[in-house]
């Protein structure tokens, strides 16, 4: 059929090419369809009855699954996203901001209509592993089943136990608030095929048991790499293993490289350091603030001893990189001249903020952090800095720290001049070596709230 | 030489000026709670521009139902959910009883000059309501004297006027809320726009009396159901 069988004039062959042509870039296309549908569907499981029967029959007692599957949930950290605010927990509807529009979480409860109540453990399972949801609607990955898609199938059965465990909330999804093309399910199988690869988590022998259950945790269920990983142009995690930080998208926040030592990387800390501040929000050697601090207060302050042991003995093995910040930053301030804006920060820094950080930058032990030498004051991206000093906040009220300290917003007192000013100088002074900080990179916080 | 040195501090830190003054270091509720009194001003006498209301000497329950509200969505300033946001109720209820502890001196009445007519309706909406709209006047809740009710019914004297008036109006436009049954939600959409101006001017105006406590705890009940009234006796 390559060829019209009837003669043509010399010009009436070009139609059959381009036809041809068509015809081949339509079987291209057919079968990148193909091929991309076939990558969504990898490692799906077996939905029939008897597959889940099967689960339910070897389930453990079902109170104690109910209760691990209660601890699974905090360690995911799963209410988060899906309670609104001041909403019924886990009966969803909150707005998750992507930088391709609103995500809107679910309903998690057991409401036939508007929850899951009809999903099966195997329904479960495979939004967990695979990403895709009871009706077969592929899911967005602001829920994190990249990272979600290593936990066991005996966790997945464990939360879908606790979860049915809940009153049943009625309320309706609210749908998602994407821009096209983010909107279509055809664009996000391609990204699925480019960028999702369903997952078993594989113990490493060689390895010790708390160092598996460490990368369990902080690969699957913790979803530390959400953050903690930069992301290319289409969103998706780079790297998400390495945890090598990342700017947190709308959110304004950067998570920092847990492997730099210029930034929150810990090979040098004490395994109990990691322990407290992930289970207190402070330890000897920082405190958190922003989204970590919800992270604390809402999953991991409630983890037990032996699950954040063994968290920090994998994230104390992570292989250290160094940042190309540590390259790039200036000489310490000590052998640079201080610039005017830095001495307008020192004067205002002497009004605002010397009576809690003291005139060295010292701190108050277990009050205020020290500002010299501090990690959190001196990586080269200032957004957590300009973040807090606009916004205040607290540390995250735990059992370890209860009753935590507060900084104050100055947000209403200080220009973006003079907070840029303040920046540099705390950036700049007792040893402390990184970059100014400009008006612009103020005025992009105060504007994005 | 002490007394002379701590004398000439002390002096020093008048001079600076209250919101610049600095005590040394301490740990106690005070210290952990000076990112309030940064806005809320010192020891939470409210701040000087009429929008940060006074905190201090409020019942204590009222000032943790609204770190809630704040917490929960039901009031809406994005700087308070930031703050509280990652603390626990405990520590949300100190910080409250904190507050209300506290007995500092009330700014004078406004002397801002006001329309005769809206303070005439004000003053009768305050003390007499409008029985013929079942409109409940302000001191069968908010107390006799004005200072509030125990347990959670706030005072409504030593209040900006500005403040006042954007909390009617936030509450008529149900940008701020409480727990239902919302009593002064039904309040304020019965009321004009009008009629809420004159409330509050007339409440701005007034001395705050020499008693500033709030009134005890009602024995009958209230002429309308409110929400957090009744979640705070619990």
């Amino acid at each position: 059929m390559s060829e019209s069988p009837v003669p043509m004039r010399h010009g009436a062959r070009l139609p059959a090419r381009i036809l041809i042509g068509l015809a081949a870039l339509a079987g291209v296309v057919a079968l990148a369809a193909v091929l991309v549908w076939h990558l969504n569907l990898r490692d799906e499981p077996d939905l029939s009855a008897e597959a889940v029967s099967a689960t339910q029959g070897a389930a453990p007692d079902h109170a104690a699954q109910v209760a691990r599957g209660a601890y699974l949930a905090q360690a995911g950290n799963c209410m988060a996203c899906h309670t609104a605010r001041g909403g019924a927990a886990f009966a969803g509807g909150r707005r998750i901001d992507t930088p391709y529009g609103g995500v809107m979480s679910s309903n998690l409860t057991p409401d036939a209509d508007t929850g899951i109540g009809r999903w099966t453990p195997a329904h479960f399972w495979r939004a967990m592993h695979n990403g895709r949801s009871r009706d077969g609607r592929l899911l967005y990955p602001a829920f994190p089943y990249t990272s979600f898609t290593q936990i066991t199938r005996a966790d997945s059965d464990a939360l879908h136990a606790y979860l049915h465990s809940l009153p049943a909330v009625r309320q309706a999804n609210a749908p998602h608030d994407l821009r096209w093309p983010y909107d279509s399910q055809a664009a996000l199988a391609v990204w699925r095929a480019l960028y999702f690869k369903p997952e078993r988590f594989e113990a490493d022998t060689a390895r010790s048991a708390a160092w598996n259950r460490g990368a369990y945790l902080v690969r699957g269920l913790g979803h530390c790499a959400a953050c903690h990983s930069s992301r290319n142009a289409l969103g998706a995690s780079i790297d998400p293993l390495g945890l090598a930080g990342g700017p947190i998208p709308m959110q304004n926040w950067y998570a920092p490289s847990l492997t730099s030592p210029s930034e929150a990387g810990l090979a040098h800390w004490d395994a109990r350091d990691i322990v407290a501040l992930l289970r207190d929000g402070v330890s000897r050697h920082a405190s958190v603030s922003g989204p970590m601090a919800e992270v604390v207060a809402r999953s991991t302050q409630h983890l037990s001893s032996q699950d954040l042991d063994a968290m920090a003995e994998y994230l104390l093995a992570l292989p250290q990189t160094v940042a190309p910040n540590v390259a790039t930053s200036a000489a310490p301030a000590a052998a640079r001249p201080a610039s005017p804006q830095a001495l307008r920060g020192a004067k205002l820094y002497e009004q605002q903020c010397v009576h809690c950080h003291g005139d060295q930058g010292q701190g108050i032990a277990s009050a205020y952090p020290a500002l010299a030498g501090n990690r959190a004051v001196t990586l080269s991206n200032p957004a957590n800095l300009v973040q807090i000093v606009l916004y205040g906040g607290f540390a995250p009220a735990t059992a370890g720290n209860p009753r935590p300290y507060g900084m104050p917003p100055f947000v209403t007192v200080l220009s973006d001049d003079d907070i840029a000013a303040v920046l540099t100088h705390i950036r700049g002074a007792w040893g402390n070596g990184a970059g100014a900080v400009s008006e612009f990179d103020v005025n992009r916080h105060r504007q994005a709230r | 030489m002490k007394l002379f040195s701590c004398a000439l501090a002390a002096l020093l830190a008048v001079l600076a000026g209250a919101s610049q003054a600095a005590p040394p270091f301490e740990d106690s509720i005070a210290q952990r709670t000076l990112a309030c009194t940064a806005c809320h001003g010192s020891q939470g006498r409210a701040g000087p521009d009429g929008y940060y209301p006074r905190l201090a000497g409020k019942p204590a329950q009222y000032l943790y139902h609204q770190l809630l509200n704040f917490r929960d969505g039901r009031r809406h300033y994005d700087l308070m959910t930031r703050l509280v946001d990652p603390l626990s109720e405990d520590y949300l209820l100190e910080i409250a009883r904190y507050f209300s502890s506290l007995d500092v001196p009330y700014p004078p009445p406004s002397s801002a000059p006001a329309d005769p007519a809206a303070l005439r309706s004000g003053e009768a909406l305050a003390l007499r309501g409008d029985p013929q709209r079942r409109l409940p006047a302000c001191v069968q809740c908010h107390g006799q004297t004005l200072m509030g009710m125990l347990p959670a019914t706030p005072g409504l004297l030593g209040l900006p006027r500005d403040y006042l008036s954007a909390q009617l109006g936030a509450w008529k436009t149900q940008q701020r809320r409480a727990h239902a049954p919302d009593c002064m939600a039904r309040i304020t959409q019965q009321l004009s726009l009008a009629e809420l101006n004159a409330v509050a001017t007339w409440l701005a105006a007034q001395p705050v009396p020499a008693h500033t406590r709030a009134a005890a705890a009602p024995t009958a009940p209230l002429p309308l159901e409110c929400g957090s009234a009744t979640r705070a006796g619990q």
